[in-house]
């Protein structure tokens, strides 16, 4: 039977060869898959401006984008595609708050520049490479 | 209880019930919210109740282990705790922190990183205050007589827990690598070190309840948690599929977080046997039922929910949708929740030298949350794969599918009517034990 002096070393050894891969992995990703994946090129001065109004706004507290943050609000991940920039200034310019079918958006009323930034911001996400997120809808007529 | 410094864990749990009764206010908003009444918006947006739901739960669940260290390590250590004044001021500075973040959330004062809200400037002063418990328990551990197994585990998982804050920390340009080091924290807590923390305050309940030998329970506990990082640290890949870096992660991802729940099935195992070789009946039959209960909702909601949508071609439908915020209530109650409830049933007696042991009150607690929160799951499932279903299969509109869901949030409703109700009665026996004293003080610890 296994005992506990055998049972501390599965743990201590699993533990320490496990995450010695998970480094090795994580620092392949850094280093050579995140740069092409994203473009980090066209990581502009624009696009950290965007991201940071992203955050100071919790965006996330409603919206997904790369498939995280809250249910409540649409997947952002692709929307330049999907809406195009008149659109999302519009919605982000609102001085009342956005509702298409009754549900909320917080009207930011953002400046033209503040709008900019965060749609270079959306761009730029938009053209990440996600290993095919979102899925295309495969049941549609 | 056999040392005086034990008490001070009393108002630990005290704040854990505080904050939990917030947090289920604003759940309640945000569930309303999705039935279509949203009244609140122009005081409390979604994303105001949503930071401050999910904050306030791992402020709690936190309050709840640093209260079990608390209680647990003088015991295990056989040692006073080294100062039960500076575990005090520890106390209301994360309560402060806490509330100030939680109001900072109400004027638009946050980082919007899901779950780590908290601005970086009151990160600091989490962190500090973290220093503070984790030297108390460490001085009190190692200057103790004796360092178990069961006290280093729980240690080990809590110094864990304050070393993966760190990475959530630092300040990221780009969108993917804020969200890879995100899930440093987010994953390798939940499905790393604070599995730990579970494991150290289960053995001990078990060691207490069954009564079965101390030695035998420690073995488990070593395998437990070795399978918990064996499969949990490389499981960390199933939140890499879909953002930003490559392939390599669908495979490793896919496979060791298929093999996660197996460490929550051996603590489902490991509980049930031990009840059942154990010869001590211990009268706390509430400590009881939570004990059982959290072992058992635990591989349900984080072994079974997580694998439903862990592998690769179901999580390119399912991410970002309602069947995860399913998972995630049934996990963090089952495994944290529950373990924490476990934790305060146990001590709350021998705390205050009560013997409310088998309170129908505290029986109906258990079951009425627990039923509860099945329901909820439920609702929050049917949701959630009706949405992948028309959103993702069918290729409806993101607003026309929430318009159809509304119905389901009015059982999430219902259903979460019924779970407060337990926490209610629970918070009720809670008050009714009154506070902690001197006279409970007793030689040998039941
Ligand atoms: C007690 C342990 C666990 C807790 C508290 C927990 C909680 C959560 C939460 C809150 C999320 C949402 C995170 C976010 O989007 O920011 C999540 C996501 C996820 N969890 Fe867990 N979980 C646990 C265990 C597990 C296990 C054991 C598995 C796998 C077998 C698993 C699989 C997943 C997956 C695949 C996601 C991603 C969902 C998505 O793509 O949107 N979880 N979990
Ligand atoms: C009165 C009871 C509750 C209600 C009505 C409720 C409702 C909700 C709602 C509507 C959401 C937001 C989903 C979205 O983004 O659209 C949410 C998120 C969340 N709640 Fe609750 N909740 C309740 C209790 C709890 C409890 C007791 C826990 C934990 C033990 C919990 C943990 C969470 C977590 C982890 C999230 C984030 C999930 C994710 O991002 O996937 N909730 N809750
Ligand atoms: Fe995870």
């Amino acid at each position: 039977m296994l005992s506990k002096s055998q049972a501390r070393a599965f743990f201590l050894g699993g533990t320490i060869i496990t995450f010695v891969i998970f480094l090795g992995l994580s620092w392949n990703s850094l280093s050579n898959e995140v740069p092409k994946q994203t473009h980090v090129e066209n990581l502009t001065a624009q696009v950290v401006q965007g991201k940071h109004i992203w955050e100071s706004n919790n965006c996330m507290g409603c919206h997904t984008i790369l498939g995280e943050g809250a249910y409540y609000a649409p997947e952002l991940t692709k929307v330049y595609e999907r809406r195009g920039e008149g659109y999302i200034k519009t919605v982000l310019t609102s001085k009342t708050p956005w509702s298409p079918r009754g549900r909320k958006m917080v009207a930011y009323g953002f400046s033209e520049q503040e709008a900019n930034d965060m749609i270079a911001f959306l761009k730029w996400i938009g053209e990440t490479d996600l290993n095919g997120f979102p899925p295309k809808p495969n049941l549609k007529k | 209880m056999r040392y005086k410094s034990q008490k001070v864990a009393y108002w630990f749990f005290g704040l854990c019930m505080l904050l939990l009764s917030l947090q289920l206010v604003y759940g309640f908003i945000m569930a309303f919210a999705h039935m279509g009444f949203d009244n609140l918006h122009a005081i409390i947006p979604f994303n105001t109740a949503r930071a401050v739901h999910t904050n306030l739960l791992v402020v709690w669940l936190l309050s709840g282990f640093m209260g079990a260290a608390y209680y647990i390590i003088p015991e295990e250590a056989e040692n006073e705790l080294v100062s039960v004044k500076l575990a005090y001021v520890q106390l209301i500075s994360l309560a402060l922190v806490g509330v100030i973040a939680i109001i900072g959330y109400h004027f638009n004062y946050w980082e919007g990183r899901k779950f780590l809200e908290i601005p970086r400037p009151l990160d600091w002063l989490v962190v500090i205050n973290v220093l503070t418990f984790l030297g108390l328990i460490l001085v009190t551990l190692f200057k103790g007589k004796k360092q178990t197994t069961t006290s280093l585990v729980l240690t080990m998982g809590l110094v864990f827990a304050a070393l993966l804050y760190l990475p959530g920390m630092i300040w990221f340009d780009n969108q993917t690598m804020d969200s890879f080091f995100r899930w440093w924290v987010v994953h390798l807590w939940v499905e790393g070190v604070w599995e730990l923390i579970m494991g150290g305050i289960l053995a001990y309940l078990l060691i207490k309840i069954t009564g079965v030998d101390r030695e035998v329970i420690e073995k488990w506990l070593y395998v437990i948690v070795g399978l918990t990082f064996i499969s949990g640290i490389l499981g960390t890949g199933h939140h890499y599929y879909y953002i930003g870096v490559g392939k390599i992660w669908l495979i490793i991802g896919g496979i060791f977080s298929a093999l996660e729940p197996l460490a929550f099935l051996a603590m489902a195992l490991f509980a049930i046997s031990m009840y059942r070789k154990g010869e001590k009946k211990h009268p706390n039959k509430i400590a009881l039922s939570w004990t059982l209960g959290t072992a058992i909702t635990s591989f349900v909601g984080a072994g079974l929910l997580g694998l439903a949508h862990t592998l690769p071609q179901v999580n390119m439908y399912t991410h970002g949708t309602l069947v995860t915020a399913m998972h995630g209530h049934l996990a963090f109650w089952g495994a944290y929740g529950m373990i924490v409830f476990a934790i305060i049933s146990y001590t709350l007696p021998n705390l205050t030298g009560r013997k409310l042991y088998d309170s129908f009150t505290g029986l109906l607690a258990f079951w009425l949350s627990t039923i509860g929160m099945l329901g909820m799951t439920v609702a929050f499932g049917v949701a959630g794969v009706t949405q992948v279903y028309l959103e993702r299969k069918v290729g409806l509109e993101f607003g026309d599918v929430q318009t159809e869901l509304q119905v389901h949030f009015f059982i999430l409703i219902c259903c979460a009517t019924m779970f407060s109700t337990g926490i209610g009665l629970y918070i009720y026996d809670f008050i009714k034990y009154g506070r902690p004293n001197d006279e409970a003080l007793i030689e040998q610890s039941l």
